[in-house]
């Protein structure tokens, strides 16, 4: 027990002996591991967009400029007689212009908008929201509805889907070849301040070797210093993470208001119970190999 | 306590520093090992500690065969024998007391028993009054002094002492030779390096003599035999 403490208090001796080299290790994995947590809110955020957008679009179908109200509900009861369809929602021009208004003006009425009310702008968009009860019909409904006379176009999540899946691969792609760089920059550095302690202490760790130290009383210390260099590498991101998330979701959500209803934020308490055990399991993990290796290599008995 | 078996140590390069080398030492007795430089003393401690493996031949220490110790079980040889060097190897930013309870936390001692023991290691080699200096302010006896401490602090059934006078005057060469001759007689094995002819011949103890990497004497009741 007094061994635990003796590495713990040597390894934070030894982080403050080598200020330098610490700090850049510090610094890297902060880096590392800021470019992860970032990567990591995103993804996060894409799936809880993705599974809105699936949930709550399904397949919208909109109509020709001038299609009567009977002929749209017509090609409803067509469309609802279709096996993998669960169901079919009309919207009106006049409930799409109330949806319209509501979503950009949230607080009450704006008069400019209101004054557009016996003019709706979207008088040609009625449409049939259609809810599927498998999602993998539904690329052969789009094209049984888009044969339709009087459709205009249908618009499936699916695109939507794909287009973001694909904008979000290639967001997976660049961070992960950065931060797979920065961890073996990371590694590097806490090897080489490891080996810089151990070469300071040399004199210090030949008698601990004459007087029976065990190979594990040898290596705590540096272990310590390579493991709390990595848990201070890994909070450090993710308190800064912490308090710039919400900062940028109340910044998106003013800005792009019209986009609240797709835009569904996954809760910070969410995403941070997860980043934080994550990050710090990384962050530990890089101090653990960094220095162990160095340990394994140049501290024996 | 201490058997050696034929052993020969060849370092890269092939400089034999060992050549076949033969030797009992019973539990209990003081043994001088003198020989000009070179001729393989140190090797041969370094064998003891197992910090270097024998190219043939086999050592045993109190009948446990050290080519057949695992590596993990290093250090628990390593606990069972003080060593003391030339040039002290004291830790210079550390007191006295904390150079000798440094050697009690190495292998684990309870903290509330190393005080008591570092007192008394050095009451017994008298710097009780100080322990809270550090190393350079001590002369080159004392400092001898508080490494065999450190050496003994543990307890070992075994000291080694390589050289333990080489930077020392004549008076304090030989209060350190009369303490390593009291701890002797407490029970301790001790085998002692020397270029010092005079104590060696003065001591009556016995005297090991090496050359080129073989043991080329040894004598019972003193006598420097390498001239
Ligand atoms: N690590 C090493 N690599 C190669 N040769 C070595 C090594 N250590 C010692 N030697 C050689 O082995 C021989 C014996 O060395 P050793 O240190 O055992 O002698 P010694 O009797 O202790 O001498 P001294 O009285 O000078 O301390 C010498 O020739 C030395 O040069
Ligand atoms: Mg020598």
């Amino acid at each position: 027990m007094s061994s635990f403490f003796y590495s713990i208090k040597q390894g934070i001796k030894n982080i403050f002996r080598n200020r330098l080299f610490s700090l850049a290790s510090i610094g890297t994995i902060t880096a590392c591991l800021f470019l992860f947590g970032v990567f990591f809110c995103l993804v996060m955020n894409f799936q809880s967009i993705f599974q809105e957008v699936e949930t709550t679009v399904g397949v919208t179908v909109f109509f020709d400029e001038g299609t009567a109200e009977d002929r749209i509900m017509a090609i409803k009861s067509d469309i609802e007689t279709l096996d993998s369809v669960e169901e079919v929602l009309y919207t009106s021009p006049e409930q799409a212009w109330e949806d319209y208004k509501e979503k950009a003006f949230p607080d009450g009425d704006n008069e400019v908008l209101t004054n557009l009310d016996n003019d709706n702008p979207l008088a040609d968009s009625a449409s049939l929201a259609v809810y599927l009860n498998d999602a993998a019909t539904q690329e052969d409904v789009v094209s049984y509805i888009e044969k339709i006379e009087n459709v205009r176009t249908v618009n499936s999540s699916q695109s939507v889907a794909d287009s973001m899946a694909s904008i979000g691969r290639l967001i997976s792609y660049v961070s992960l070849a950065i931060i797979v760089i920065l961890m073996g920059v990371a590694i590097f550095l806490i090897s080489n301040t490891v080996m810089i302690g151990v070469t300071v202490r040399k004199e210090e760790i030949a008698i601990m070797k004459y007087l029976g130290a065990t190979d594990f009383f040898v290596r705590g210390p540096f272990l310590v210093e390579g493991l709390l260099i990595g848990a201070v590498g890994s909070l450090i991101p993710v308190c800064v993470l912490y308090f710039l998330y919400d900062k940028v979701v109340e910044f998106v959500t003013e800005r792009f208001a019209i986009l609240n209803s797709i835009l569904v934020f996954t809760p910070s308490l969410e995403v941070f119970r997860l980043l934080l055990p994550v990050s710090l399991i990384i962050g530990l993990g890089i101090g653990f190999f960094g220095s162990y290796f160095t340990l394994i290599k140049h501290v024996r008995v | 306590m201490i058997a050696l078996d034929n052993v020969t140590k060849t370092y890269p390069g092939n400089v034999q520093a060992l050549r076949g080398i033969s030797l009992r030492v019973e539990k209990g007795e003081f043994v001088f090992v003198v020989g000009e430089s070179g001729s393989g003393k140190t090797t041969l401690f370094k064998l003891l500690l197992k910090e270097l493996e024998p190219t043939s031949g086999a050592i045993y220490i109190n009948n446990k065969n050290l080519g057949k110790l695992r590596r993990k079980r290093v250090p628990i040889l390593r606990r069972g024998i003080g060593v003391v060097f030339q040039d002290f190897r004291l830790l210079k930013d550390r007191t006295v007391y904390e150079n000798i309870a440094f050697a009690q936390r190495v292998v684990g001692v309870p903290a509330r028993n190393i005080r008591k023991n570092v007192m008394a290691v050095l009451a017994l080699v008298g710097l009780t009054d100080k322990a809270k200096s550090r190393p350079d302010e001590l002369s080159g006896g004392e400092q001898q002094r508080v490494a065999l401490a450190r050496a003994l602090v543990n307890n070992p059934p075994l000291l080694l002492a390589d050289e333990p006078t080489g930077n020392l005057d004549p008076k304090n060469s030989w209060e350190i030779m009369k303490l390593l001759e009291a701890i002797n007689m407490r029970g301790t094995t001790v085998l002692v390096v020397t270029h010092n002819k005079e104590i060696v011949e003065r001591m009556k103890k016995r005297v090991i003599s090496m050359d080129k990497g073989l043991i080329v004497n040894d004598e019972k009741k003193g006598g420097y035999y390498y001239e």
